[in-house]
């Protein structure tokens, strides 16, 4: 699908009640009160001329080519600057104006480059449509007085170009920093002629506070900031609308190609999700899809140590089957299994998990939501009745109160936390908590009233002490719980919430938090009239994982925080298709729908469906599948997407557990390092070269479109189909299309979704059924999905793994803005410029103590492993906690993290591992050993070998 | 942590999280969660641990571990 012809109508739009009826060079034209004329002159089609307007950033009124004449006024006022008035008539083409207009080019194009043909934006350029617009034919003043086309060009940034001789000084990518992306990393330098875009203070882009994320390319109206893939490739010809395949924001865009070749990604202003905004991973990390590393051959091999054949599909694929079957032969029908990343559309998981459970015949089934999110389904689920969150985005619009628990939104969610900075702009409060000083904590124009800073592995005391004051200092909504809650259960909540050992003051000496700042927090939470909560993996990597999760749904619940615009319970996903994964039944007690293996009603239904038997008894999660390898009734594993050896705890026990296994099966873009492990490798499709479909983390189901066909020969969907075919469970879908109509056909909030549906409103956030043809943006209107809303107790229970003499520190573990998850696609792109290591963030003080200096090297030791990795000082964190990032698999973060897991789900406790750090010169042992093996293992067999 | 130490303490941090419930509702939500949660072998393993003495189990997690019966269809 082609995006639709996108016309700029020069400013935003305006919500009004009252509509304004007036008249444009004699047409009538009818908007909403505030509609500037410049807007209601182009929704009458009448384009004005224009250059610093641009209807995704509010007017500015500098450029004076948008004049107009208005009868009964003075002087020819901006018509972007100009609100609409009722019977008011507007004059958009005089001769008066046309020499107005003509003048002002003039000056324009005396200080510009006359390059039009050789320039990177040519046919893409404002300036250079204005020029045509306004009838330019010559300038009276020439080309030799003094101007800026002599200025440098500054190239630093990997991505885009700054070519300050092409600068028209319209501010849009000043307004485009500070309105759409909130960093306001640009400025206008000097006054007058000297007038410049300045990054930072005179810094070039690239040591600027510049986050890239292109908003001010958008903008831009002439080549001054431009794409270098545009300056290489030229203008592209073709479009295709898809979705990002990071984050969970899942923005759309538009895949721009020249032929078969994408040259830009450019986000769509259409996109729900995004409106047209973007980060530095989705706007331009996107080369990995064709990096030189990209495998396109199947390969087998008899052991890992053996280098890799490459063969053709039909014997990678009989390879596969022969040996799942073999092994299901020898060690029973519950020795294999299938693990889908969520970074695999619903399409490509819904039929692993078919395979897995019709052609494997159990229940052996997972994703790496077990991983992150695994705790926000369980606790959602118990409290509400659906495991999702119950906003949309744009809910935090309308939000007064925000409070960020375990998220870092700059970072991992980059675009959502754009939207969010522009609504603390407007003046909404922000309650941060989190063991670290996160950006949002303190950002250009935002500051947190309060910011409760944590020790790791608190969060459950922290949340119940705040309702703990919500409780005992009446801000309870008495008449919400009465009507929408379950009487008993609140009870039972209100007697064990009010006991003093959950008080703020109790609470302290674990949580370090101060008890007077916490009970401001909550009476700051309780009292604002739309309170949201947002949260990521500070809050679900935890042993308590789903009992914060269910701790943070009593509080909104005890607040009436839930039902309504701007409110919520909002879990941000760590990858762009977490929800879908959980959805599509990835996980080993679920089928499709959230509906138990055990129910016999749900399993008759894909029974019937599906033609076979299916097993009622729940499967093997991630980490069961492990130790089920290492006690060897667990042989074989097909995995898509995912890379557990890097991503998952205790790689030393991951390790022995692939080890121990006699087939695993890869599928992938590139050899990571689980494929080290594998027997067969089958080469993924990268997100531009199949169809399909991912679910954001505000349940947008929004459609993945293929823009090039896949250089691996076969879509993942295809290969999947074609191992289930081989294993004797023929599949026989032409087109993912049928595979979501089946999806529909099975799972009740999926009934009105179909490729046509999506095509049509261009995504939909479900439920979408009959009760909710268009979708459903705000969960639990008036009730909740589960009836009425469940209370739980959520009493504080420490990790077991603590601090001592030997590992006095905490380790906590998370992501930055430039790289994602595992790096495997953000590694392979000009992102590593910014991050092209792992360090600890340590604070002085630990650092002081142990002699440690910035960028020197330290080992991190913690009962289960060592790696050693630079040091990096940083008052981020509190005294005796330590940071580092898991990007980059030659460090191995996870050497270090343990076995710890949440109760509920088993999600990996990664955000605390006791630790400790000294100076040292050299690799681990683990490090050292483990670079041999990549290298071994990677090894590619040539022709005559 | 070898196999077993591994469910006792999955075990354990599950009747932790029901323990504030009265005794029965505790040992009824570490029950049902064993048998919608854990895959067969672990339930049958956990069943050999408590026929073995029940070492390591918490009170509540030793009386629901008590009220599981083999899977028929345990690999």
């Amino acid at each position: 699908m082609v995006a639709p012809f996108y016309q700029d109508l020069g400013t935003p739009a305006r919500q009004s009640a009252t509509d304004v009826t007036l008249e444009i060079d004699g047409v009538s034209v009818t908007v909403p009160a505030g509609t500037s004329v410049m807007r209601a002159a182009s929704l009458a089609e009448i384009p004005v001329p224009k250059l610093c307007a641009t209807d995704s950033l509010e007017a500015f009124g500098s450029c004076r080519l948008c004049l107009v004449e208005i009868d009964g006024r003075r002087g020819t006022p901006a018509s972007c600057t100009t609100p609409v008035e009722p019977g008011m008539k507007v004059h958009t083409q005089t001769d008066k104006l046309a020499k107005l207009r003509k003048g002002v080019m003039e000056l324009y194009i005396s200080d510009h480059p006359l390059d039009c043909l050789t320039c990177s934006a040519n046919g893409d350029c404002e300036l250079q449509d204005m020029a045509g617009a306004v009838g330019l034919r010559n300038v009276r003043y020439g080309y030799d007085g003094e101007n800026h086309t002599h200025l440098e060009k500054d190239e630093s940034n990997p991505y885009f170009t700054f070519e300050a001789s092409k600068c028209i000084v319209c501010s849009r990518c000043v307004r485009a920093c500070e309105e759409q992306q909130g960093t306001f990393a640009l400025t206008i330098g000097s006054r007058g002629f000297q007038s410049h875009v300045s990054a930072g203070v005179e810094e070039n882009f690239l040591e600027s506070e510049c986050v890239s994320c292109g908003a001010c390319v958008n903008a831009c109206p002439t080549a001054t900031l431009n794409e270098k893939t545009i300056i290489e490739a030229g203008q592209p010809n073709r479009e295709v609308l898809t979705t990002c395949a990071y984050c969970g924001v899942g923005c759309s865009f538009k895949a721009e190609l020249q032929g078969d070749k994408v040259v830009r990604m450019t986000p769509w202003k259409d996109g729900k999700a995004n409106h047209g905004h973007s980060c530095v991973k989705g706007r331009f990390a996107w080369g990995y899809a064709t990096h030189k590393e990209r495998i396109t051959k199947p390969m087998i091999r008899a052991k890992i140590t053996d280098p890799w054949q490459e063969v053709s599909w039909e014997v990678a694929i009989n390879h596969a089957a022969s040996e799942f079957k073999r092994i299901q032969a020898k060690y029973g029908r519950g020795s294999v299994g299938g693990i889908t990343s969520s970074r695999c559309t619903n399409e490509e998981t819904y039929l692993v998990q078919k395979l897995i459970r019709a052609a494997f015949g159990n229940n052996n089934t997972d994703t790496c939501a077990r991983v992150c999110h695994s705790p926000t389904g369980y606790g959602l689920k118990t409290t509400f009745g659906t495991s999702a969150g119950t906003q949309d985005f744009d809910s935090v619009h309308e939000a007064d109160l925000i409070m960020v628990i375990g998220a870092n939104p700059t970072d991992a969610h980059p675009v959502f936390a754009s939207a969010m900075k522009h609504r603390l702009r407007e003046g909404a409060q922000l309650i941060v908590v989190d063991p670290r000083r996160i950006d949002l904590v303190r950002t250009p124009h935002v500051e947190a009233q309060h910011h409760l800073q944590l020790m790791p592995g608190t969060n459950v005391a922290v949340i119940n002490a705040i309702a703990h004051v919500i409780a005992t200092e009446g801000l309870l909504a008495d008449q919400y719980i009465a009507e929408r809650c379950e009487e008993a259960d609140f009870k039972l909540w209100l007697d064990f919430i009010k006991k003093p050992e959950n008080s703020p003051e109790a609470t302290e000496a674990m949580s370090r938090v101060p008890a007077a700042e916490l009970r401001a927090a909550a009476r700051l939470y309780a009292g604002a009239k739309n309170a949201a909560i947002y949260y990521g993996l500070g809050v679900t990597e935890h042993s308590q994982g789903t009992t914060t999760v269910m701790a943070m749904a009593n509080l909104a619940m005890a607040t009436g925080n839930i039902g309504r615009r701007g409110v919520g319970i909002n879990p941000l996903r760590g990858q762009n298709n977490v929800q879908g994964a959980c959805d599509m039944g990835s996980f080993p007690h679920e089928l499709p729908g959230y509906r138990h293996v055990s129910d016999d009603i749900t399993r008759k239904l894909f029974e019937d469906a599906w033609g076979v038997t299916l097993d009622p008894e729940p499967g093997l999660r991630i980490p069961n599948m492990f130790d089920a390898a290492i006690d060897g009734t667990f042989k074989g594993i097909y995995v898509e997407g995912e890379d557990i050896v890097q991503s998952d705890p205790n790689t030393i026990h991951v390790q022995a557990a692939m080890a121990a296994m006699e087939c695993v099966v890869v599928q992938d873009l590139f050899l990571n390092e689980t494929a080290s492990y594998a027997h067969v490798f089958l080469p993924g499709s990268s997100f531009l070269e199949k169809d399909g479909t991912f679910t954001n983390a505000e349940r947008r189901i929004s459609r993945v479109r293929k823009a090039t066909p896949p250089v691996n020969g076969l879509a993942d969907w295809e290969i999947t189909m074609a191992l289930s075919n081989a294993l004797g469970y023929p599949m026989t879908y032409t087109h993912p299309s049928e595979i979501m109509d089946e999806i529909a056909r099975l799972t009740p909030g999926f009934k009105g979704v179909s490729y046509a549906l999506l095509d049509g409103l261009g995504s939909v956030q479900w439920p979408c059924n009959d009760a909710a043809p268009l979708g459903t943006p705000t969960m639990h209107i008036g009730g909740f999905v589960r009836g009425k809303g469940k209370f739980m107790i959520t009493e504080y229970v420490p990790t077991e793994e603590r601090t001592g003499a030997r590992f006095p520190l905490l380790l906590t573990t998370g992501r930055i803005l430039s790289q994602y998850n595992v790096g495997a696609q953000s590694r392979r792109t000009h992102n590593s410029m910014w991050h092209d290591e792992d360090v600890l963030e340590i604070h002085p003080f630990d650092a002081e103590n142990r002699g440690i200096r910035d960028g020197d090297r330290i080992s991190l030791n913690s009962r289960v492993g060592e790696i050693t990795l630079p040091a990096k000082i940083s008052d981020r964190m509190q005294p005796g906690v330590v940071y580092t990032t898991f990007h980059h698999p030659e460090t191995g973060a996870n050497v270090v993290t343990t076995d710890f897991s949440d109760w509920a789900t088993n999600c990996p406790e990664y955000k605390v591992t006791a630790v400790e750090v000294r100076q040292t010169n050299q690799y681990s042992d683990w490090q050292a050993n483990n670079d041999d093996f990549r290298v071994q293992t990677k090894r590619i067999a040539t022709a005559a070998e | 942590m070898d196999d077993s130490k591994r469910l006792v303490t999955m075990a354990n941090q599950i009747a932790a999280f029901f323990k504030p419930y009265a005794e029965e509702d505790a040992i009824k939500g570490t029950y049902d969660h064993l048998i919608q949660f854990w895959d067969p072998r672990m339930r049958v393993k956990m069943i050999a641990h408590v026929e073995a003495g029940g070492d390591g189990l918490s009170p509540i997690a030793l009386a629901a571990a008590k009220l599981l019966k083999k899977p028929a269809s345990a690999a």
